[in-house]
């Protein structure tokens, strides 16, 4: 039988839904018995989210003043500490997961297993290597504990039907005090989280400026859309480094995808491509966005932006 | 501080587009281009930068690899950095394997900050320099789009999901590069001639009594499954009313 322990990712008071996720892929290890484990200064609220999560049969809080901020050299040790209980350690692909889960499994003596996309058995994993364009089917060799990241695209959030046990638990572990928190300053302006939000709607270098993106903003609000941008839109600095899409910045699955400008390089593409739907709109007929979109619209943006508006109002 | 340590790897050059091998056995890398993981040449541009300013006397390239990993390093030093070492290796490295023999490294070379890149683009781990920290019992700050230095601590902004967050760590420490750090230099040909002369070890893993670990086997590499091209639509109105259709919109 599998015991999997899952690093929870909770912020403000709020499980990030990449937990909920990493709940699906555990779930798909035969006979999985399932934890999650919250570290913070405190989980109470969080641990409520976890518990309600289908399939869970504890969760485990580890509130402590040292865990206030989710630092990896922190809460590392304490992982690795209780690690011994379970035969599974996953942690989301967010970079929460993908900062601490390495040092975790460093600490118990195994390398990992990045952005697990699909579990063939309680070994054996299927994940991407370069950029999406290969995927790589791995077997951890036996005996060996399993300390994996999930790569949140590919699974399902897990129902809130269940109702899992809550303890509060206690850890020794030797706390480091050379690494600090300093501050965290956040773009967010109300919209949705791009990881979570049913409906991205993303601008590429078409936009020509970053008054621009404003045409974005306004059709995104009447969509309850989320607002991304591609890498070389970023870099233009049209728009703000955590809303850049692709394989180097988020890689997100949402229910439709319109893509408004964006050529669509190799790595952008490698971002979106688990999702339901894809809408291009670029004036270039050429571009090899059109090759994986469901719905193409050949036009100017400046044009088309308005229209959608007042279609969608 | 005195040293900084840079990691680099030798990777398939970003512009290749990769094709998995008919047979499944890996991804065809026979006459194809190779160069430096360009967040590892963003992690040397970051210690050079650091030198040039005078926060740091010497870099230090390293590299694990086959021999003509050579060619990386000696790129490394004609962009600049002072001396290279090559940990020679013909098979496949895990990560915990490369942390383990980067920490061998650093207890002999002694950084004030080993730089490395967040992650390879040929596996896409993301991994070692985490690992580096853990086994070095040091601070890590990855994904740093910026990176202050103020006598013994290091003050690093990175890019995280939620936005930018700013941490202080001790040094030494480990750091990871994102894309924003900086933007490379290029290579000068009169550099490449001085790299030529510039100093590049290379030892065993043996050397260094490092046993390669066999944690993760590939069983398999396949192609990804291929979106369908789908519809050309001709109006705004007509993208609107098939979203409509399929409920995607209200």
């Amino acid at each position: 039988m599998s015991r999997v322990l899952i690093v929870g990712e909770h912020a403000s008071g709020r499980l990030n839904a990449s937990t909920a996720k990493c709940v699906t892929c555990a779930a798909a290890i035969p006979g999985a018995e399932l934890a999650i484990a919250l570290f913070g200064d405190d989980t109470a609220a969080p641990a409520t989210d976890a518990a309600r999560l289908a399939g869970v049969a504890r969760v485990l809080r580890f509130d402590h003043a040292a865990n206030t901020h989710a630092l990896a050299a922190v809460i590392a040790p304490q992982v690795a500490a209780i690690a011994a209980d379970f035969t599974h350690v996953l942690g989301p692909s967010t970079t929460f997961g993908k900062d601490l889960m390495p040092r975790v499994a460093a600490l118990i003596g195994v390398t990992q297993v990045s952005d697990i996309m699909a579990v063939e058995s309680a070994s054996r994993f299927r994940r991407p290597v370069y950029a999406g364009n290969a995927i790589l089917t791995v077997e951890i060799t036996a005996g060996r504990k399993v300390v994996a990241t999930v790569r949140t695209a590919s699974f399902e959030a897990a129902p809130s039907s269940g109702s899992a046990v809550v303890e509060s638990r206690k850890v020794e572990a030797s706390i480091p005090t050379h690494t600090r928190f300093v501050s965290l300053s956040s773009a967010d302006a109300g919209r949705p989280d791009l990881q979570s939000a049913r409906i991205v709607l993303s601008g590429g270098r078409a936009l020509g400026s970053s008054d621009n993106f404003k045409l974005l903003y306004s059709i995104a609000d009447k969509l309850g859309a989320a607002v991304g941008a591609s890498r070389a839109a970023v870099d233009a600095g049209y728009a703000a480094n955590d809303m850049q899409v692709g394989q180097t910045g988020k890689i997100i699955a949402p229910d439709l995808y319109i893509a408004v400008g964006i050529s669509g390089a190799i790595q952008h593409l490698t971002g979106i491509k688990d999702a339901r739907t894809i809408v291009a709109i670029n004036k270039d007929s050429e571009a090899p966005i059109f090759e994986i979109a469901d719905y193409g619209l050949v036009g100017d943006l400046f044009t088309v932006l308005p229209e959608l508006e007042k279609l969608l109002s | 501080m005195s040293k900084v340590m840079v990691c680099i790897k030798r990777v398939v050059d970003y512009n290749v587009r990769v094709r998995v091998k008919p047979d499944g056995s890996g991804v065809i890398t026979d006459g194809v281009k190779m160069s430096i993981n360009p967040f590892d040449e963003i992690a040397l541009e970051e210690a050079l930068r650091m030198r040039e300013r005078g926060a740091a006397t010497e870099v230090v390239a390293v590299s694990i690899g086959p021999a003509d990993a050579q060619q990386q390093l000696r790129t490394a030093l004609a962009m600049g950095a002072d001396r290279a070492v090559l940990v020679q290796n013909d098979g496949a490295i895990e990560p915990l394997t490369a942390a383990r023999i980067f920490l061998k490294l650093v207890e002999k070379e002694a950084p004030g900050l080993v730089i490395l890149g967040k992650q390879a683009i040929d596996d896409d781990n993301n991994q070692t320099g985490q690992m580096l920290a853990a086994l070095w019992n040091r601070p890590q700050a990855t994904f740093a789009s910026k990176v202050e230095l103020d006598g013994k601590v290091a003050r690093v902004t990175r890019e995280v999901d939620a936005g930018l967050e700013t941490l202080e760590v001790d040094l030494p420490a480990v750091l990871t590069t994102d894309l924003r750090l900086n933007e490379p230099r290029y290579v000068k040909l009169p550099d490449i001639m001085k790299a030529k002369k510039k100093p590049l070890d290379t030892v065993t893993l043996e050397s260094l009594g490092v046993t390669p670990t066999n944690d993760v086997k590939v069983l398999r590499t396949d192609s990804p499954p291929q979106r369908q091209k789908g519809v050309l639509v001709k109006s705004a109105a007509e993208l609107v009313e098939a979203l409509r259709k399929k409920g995607l919109v209200a």
